[in-house]
């Protein structure tokens, strides 16, 4: 188990690694002149030298790269173009927000999706299986940006029950706080939401064939205690593999949300920046999510070989 | 890896086990196209897409007024003269809506056909050769794996820019991985079939036996992936545009008439409500087909029809 966490961490540092010398390439891959495009083709010359040379493009390539990743080490990403404020303060700024939303929509979509998933499959065919599968399928073909624009329309605009834009912190009190990330979670997390339930649909009524459950209920526990404890234990694993991929859903369902509902997380800095080709930003909201994908599928890796012991014990 | 693979999730867990045990011959072709007409959900699914296509096709015709005039009737909800109501410029939503299809199906079509050719080239040489070239491939599609294609596609547009061809590549490119990750676990599993090695044996060349042995076997779920891939690239057009990285604004695609539409969404629900719909539409329609071609494709099915 210990070697295999290792191996997990040891390979999500690489991938760091990775998409770290990507976005190095990808500065310099900008068509035309990366400095020109940011600045506009009026800039005068000195302007252009001076953010040149502040963004090290005057030296040669490997010195670039290397200066490039120690000043990643020592989390220095540089100065925003637009205004000058530091990348790193600005990610620090956003990166609560993006983490209140996530955590809420992550919330939301497992206390829909599950029990949802549960009661399909325990009444089969019944039309409360038919109505979250009409649910499900509605949640998955639905822009996520849509249904944002819909629910702002229907809780904000028409029964003014919850505020349509911005973000409070949670010092300045739970409801207030709350208030604003219902709406933009609901929009992020109900594909997710969806997908958990299809899969604890077809996880669970596969389980419930097992021999196990069938001799669990032969004891005569009672069905909720034969569901709950020994089926739906087992049929949570594929479901836990599942999150990993969904819950990238997820984060790409925050950026999403964080446009719509104006709220200033990381994924509406890297739109805004990339609107505004300001590309210090632009690099480091990128890496900023990007790590955030890679230790959520390191967590997803370690949880599952924590609750399947197949994989625990395969040293 | 990929954004949401949902519809197949299911599948994924048994469906990994092997390869389909057949080629598909114009025989066979048919008998799925029948078999699919056969399927109500999928037919409906068929019937919608082929509503829009039409649409799509013969804009100029079937449309009531040239989505850019511009009139005097500003903001006006849904009325018998115009069904789907008027945008802040007095242009027609339903015109807009019925010439968006075009960019949006365009996009969705073109992107998935790009990235299923240059994604199954992929898997079939890394597949095939194995070695050097595998694991290269393999790097490669298990860094894209890690992160949404949406979020790819974003990260793309920052670097190539805006504008129709640049959201083309963008997209072409964060869905590559998928499709070269499923060819290149078929191959890996029938290139040890024994008519593969019949093939080798009387002296066929690589060419010829990635062509005409190899690439026939992998090709149903590359198809069953390439319709969900569509639904999901008419969705990324869809969200680009919206947030302003797509098309450019001239073009009227429902993800741009969505953003247009955005100071207005208080005052004039029918811009908010329309242009999504005919999102929704067309990719609930897409995904009933694909759902229809994956239970067609399964192989145990598929047997019981061949007898």
């Amino acid at each position: 188990m210990k070697r295999y966490i290792l191996e997990r961490v040891a390979y999500s540092l690489l991938v760091m690694w990775a998409v770290a010398t990507l976005v190095f390439f990808m500065m310099r891959a900008i068509p035309g002149d990366p400095v020109r495009a940011m600045v506009g083709f009026e800039a005068d010359p000195q302007t252009v030298a001076q953010i040149r040379h502040n963004l090290g493009l005057d030296q040669p390539f490997l010195v670039q790269y290397v200066r490039w990743l120690l000043s990643l080490i020592r989390l220095d990403l540089g100065n925003s173009i637009w205004n000058q404020q530091k990348v790193t303060t600005l990610l620090l700024e956003a990166l609560p927000r993006t983490l209140s939303l996530a955590t809420i929509a992550f919330s939301v979509a497992v206390i829909l999706g599950i029990p949802a998933g549960i009661v399909s499959a325990v009444r089969r065919y019944s039309l409360s299986d038919h109505i979250f599968t009409v649910a499900a399928f509605l949640g998955l073909s639905m822009p996520d940006f849509w249904l944002g624009i819909l629910l702002i329309i229907l809780f904000a605009t028409k029964l003014q029950w919850l505020p349509a834009f911005g973000y409070e912190p949670i010092s300045a009190g739970i409801w207030p706080w709350l208030s604003h990330l219902i709406l933009p979670a609901l929009t992020a997390g109900t594909a997710f939401s969806a997908i958990l339930a299809r899969m604890t649909r077809s996880a669970l009524l596969e389980v419930l064939r097992e021999d196990y459950v069938r001799t669990a209920r032969a004891k005569g526990l009672k069905e909720q205690i034969v569901i709950l404890k020994h089926a739906l234990r087992n049929a949570l694993i594929p479901v836990i593999t599942v999150m990993g991929i969904a819950f990238a859903l997820l984060l790409a369902g925050s950026v999403i949300a964080e446009n719509v509902f104006a709220i200033k997380g990381v994924g509406r800095l890297l739109i805004e920046s990339i609107l505004n080709r300001d590309f210090p930003v632009v690099q480091g909201a990128i890496l900023v999510i990007a790590t955030i994908f890679v230790f959520m599928n390191l967590f997803v890796d370690i949880l599952y070989a924590l609750i399947n012991p197949k994989i625990r014990y395969v040293e | 890896m990929g954004t949401p693979r949902a519809f197949e999730f299911e599948e994924s867990l048994e469906g990994l086990a092997g390869p389909r045990p057949w080629a598909p011959s114009r025989r066979t072709w048919s008998a799925v196209a029948r078999r699919l007409l056969r399927d109500r959900r999928a037919l409906l699914g068929l019937a919608i897409l082929g509503i829009v296509a039409t649409g799509a096709i013969f804009a100029p015709w079937v449309a009531p007024y040239d989505p850019a005039a511009q009139g005097q009737e500003m903001l006006l909800p849904p009325s018998l003269k115009h069904p789907l109501g008027t945008d802040d410029l007095g242009r027609d939503l339903l015109s807009r809506i019925i010439f968006g299809s075009r960019v949006s199906l365009f996009v969705g079509i073109t992107t998935v056909l790009l990235a299923a050719t240059f994604g199954v080239s992929l898997g079939l040489i890394a597949g095939f050769y194995g070695r050097w070239v595998d694991m290269l491939v393999m790097r490669y599609i298990d860094l894209q794996w890690a992160f949404p294609n949406f979020i790819i596609a974003v990260g793309l547009v920052a670097i190539f820019g805006t504008g129709l061809v640049n959201v083309i590549v963008a997209i072409t490119l964060a869905f590559l991985d998928d499709f070269a990750r499923i060819t290149r676990g078929m191959v890996l599993a029938i290139r040890e079939e024994e008519y593969v090695s019949a093939a080798r044996a009387v002296g066929a060349s690589d060419r010829r036996i990635l062509l005409r042995h190899i690439l026939p076997n992998t090709l149903s779920p590359v198809i069953v992936q390439g319709t969900v891939s569509i639904s999901y690239a008419i969705l990324g057009e869809a969200a680009l545009s919206f947030l302003g990285l797509g098309v450019k604004p001239t073009t009227p695609t429902w993800g741009l008439i969505l953003n247009d539409a955005r100071p207005f969404f208080t005052t004039a629900w029918w811009l908010g409500v329309f242009p999504g719909l005919a999102i929704m539409l067309v990719v609930l329609a897409i995904n009933f087909v694909g759902d229809g071609l994956r239970d067609l494709m399964d192989v145990k099915e598929y047997q019981e029809a061949r007898r």
